[in-house]
């Protein structure tokens, strides 16, 4: 290249408007300031503080089953509504390792606890993590690229899920109740800290932190980006986007499994359609953040989280629906969401 | 006469019901660029997406070095060594330059004498290494583009239209960054509507026009023959100089 061309090239300085990149964090602004209105709005600082936290824990939960439906989103764009299937499957299969460890559970020893819990989340992430597998190569493939046909398979695929959960555990609702350490509250002054809560905050913020680094800092984690935006470049480039199609598939479906066994012991009783119950907020924050956006799912999951409280307490007639104004709004505002994914 | 790297034969391209390839015979010779000039809409980008394996001809045979490449996965093609620069440049915009070009190289960490030799042609990206592609300029992206196509030894680059949209000096830069990739014998496929371009870096032409190609010949040839350029491409020399 000549001196003067190399030159050229390398002043032009490549910086976006200020606005686009003043813009890009005001989403992560979202977040205090919902606590900061949260807190004038409640006035009372012990209430807000345990409406907060709880808001919080279900935000994480939330987050935790929502990151792989984003990434799948993003990366095979599939509208898998069969995801609440593995919701529901892993609290089942966590519940039924929790209850046959029912004197580890009722113990009143930390390490007996967790050695009941560490093993049902691992077995409802295997087991929604395989079954996963199954779902993306049975029912899922056929309809690459056909968007109706999707909603209707994977409906169809959550339905059979429901009733052969109703099949193999019974119709009833199981009751979850949480071993002795995850039980009870730290009191602060006027303020009561539910530690289940804690545990579900420090476990979401664990998951997010890994996977932003899977995402960030390894190869897969690349590619994942990459072909979350151009699929058929990855592909140009030498990658099989199936098999990391299948990576993807089958990471969400485990957290999932996961997020069900999380939901489960926080709501302490599951049903066979808890998974569809939850689909609905799920859903809700991955439109939020953006197709693809683990931090906009994060954000979003947030933000879900604390308002379902927040409202809950001050208007309760609108939490129901308070979720779907936030996201009309955000619609409003940033019609690809909070951080969207440039797809090409 | 040796056996050219790429050869296509009677290959016809369908996208939905649009009929785009017609029949497409070329030969690439090894070592060589070889221009692929025609209208637009004459079936250019089709021709590469169709050897890339990104769209799958309906009809005839596309070889690459001695192997039929016609119906296999995209990204088994890549792996026989042919990089692909489309016309959008498909870069990931949320990726940094330095992770573009990571993931380019497939078989591990890149040659750093490799990667000098592309910071030398491309200085650009040096500079902007830990910038995210999405906020580089036009130019450099476009150098980013074929910086990744070349940041591992190819055997055949695919590269449609690089100069789109780009201002002279940034053309011109292109320009001696294609006459240095010749000069590391690179055997490219270079899809071009900048005709002065095609003429300083081209050694052979194929001229498509309907899904078909009409002409074939020695770039020299076609950039002395004004008559020729104005029946095959409605141009003339001086009016694109």
């Amino acid at each position: 290249m000549t001196d003067q061309t190399a030159s050229q090239t390398e002043t032009a300085a490549p910086r976006a408007p200020l606005s686009e990149r003043f813009g890009k964090w005001v989403p992560y602004l979202l977040v205090p300031v919902f606590l900061i209105l949260g807190y004038l709005l409640i006035g009372s600082g012990p209430t807000w503080a345990t409406l907060t936290l709880a808001g919080l824990a279900m935000g994480m939960m939330i987050f935790v089953m929502a990151s792989g439906l984003t990434l799948v989103f993003g990366l095979m764009d599939i509208l898998n509504f069969g995801h609440g299937a593995f919701i529901s499957i892993g609290a089942f299969v966590g519940a039924t390792v929790l209850l046959s460890a029912g004197g580890w559970t009722g113990a009143d020893s930390v390490l007996l606890n967790l050695g009941a819990v560490l093993p049902a989340m691992l077995a409802a992430m295997m087991v929604a993590g395989g079954l996963g597998y199954v779902f993306e190569r049975v029912i899922v493939r056929p309809v690459y690229g056909a968007h109706l046909k999707q909603i209707l398979v994977t409906m169809g695929g959550l339905i059979v899920a429901e009733e052969l959960i109703r099949l193999i555990w019974g119709p009833d609702a199981i009751p979850l109740p949480r071993p002795e350490a995850f039980t009870g509250a730290w009191i602060f002054g006027m303020v009561a800290i539910e530690k289940y809560r804690v545990y579900s905050v420090i476990l979401g913020l664990i998951i997010f932190l890994a996977l932003l680094w899977v995402l960030g800092r390894t190869r897969t984690g690349l590619l994942i980006r990459a072909g979350v935006e151009n699929g058929e470049m990855v592909e140009a480039l030498g990658y099989r986007i199936r098999l990391i199609f299948i990576l993807v598939f089958v990471a969400g479906s485990a957290l999932a499994g996961l997020g069900g066994v999380m939901w489960g012991l926080y709501e302490q009783i599951i049903t066979a359609q808890m998974g569809l119950d939850v689909l609905v907020l799920v859903f809700i924050v991955v439109i939020i953040g953006g197709l693809g956006s683990v931090h906009g799912c994060f954000i979003g999951a947030l933000l879900v989280g604390l308002l379902a409280n927040y409202t809950g307490y001050l208007m309760p007639k609108l939490a129901l629906g308070s979720n779907i104004l936030l996201m009309v709004a955000v619609l409003m505002w940033r019609p690809q969401g909070l951080l969207p994914i440039n797809k090409q | 006469m040796p056996e050219p790297l790429l050869r296509l034969e009677g290959v016809h391209t369908h996208i939905g019901q649009y009929h785009i390839l017609q029949g497409v015979d070329l030969d690439v010779p090894a070592g060589g660029l070889t221009m692929l000039l025609g209208r637009n809409g004459a079936g250019k980008t089709t021709t590469l997406r169709s050897i890339m394996g990104l769209w799958n001809p309906s009809q005839g045979r596309v070889v690459f070095d001695g192997t039929e490449i016609g119906g296999m996965g995209t990204a088994d093609i890549a792996r026989l060594g042919l990089a692909y620069v489309p016309e959008n440049m498909g870069l990931f915009g949320n990726l940094t330059v330095q992770e573009n070009m990571v993931l380019a190289a497939r078989k591990g960490p890149m040659d750093n004498a490799r990667l000098d030799w592309i910071f030398e042609l491309f200085p650009a990206l040096k500079k902007f290494w830990r910038l995210p592609a999405g906020n580089l300029s036009g130019g450099q992206k476009q150098m980013l583009a074929i910086a990744r196509a070349i940041s591992e030894p190819r055997r055949l680059l695919l590269i449609d239209e690089p100069t789109k949209g780009l201002a002279p000096s940034i053309v011109e830069a292109l320009i001696e960054a294609f006459l240095d990739l010749k000069r590391s014998e690179t055997t490219i496929l270079l899809v071009e509507q900048n005709f002065r371009m095609a003429c300083a870096v081209g050694d052979s032409v194929a001229v498509m026009d309907d899904g078909q190609i009409v002409h074939t010949g020695a770039m020299s040839e076609l950039a002395e023959n004004e008559a020729l350029q104005q029946r095959l491409l409605g141009l003339s020399l001086d009016t694109h100089q």
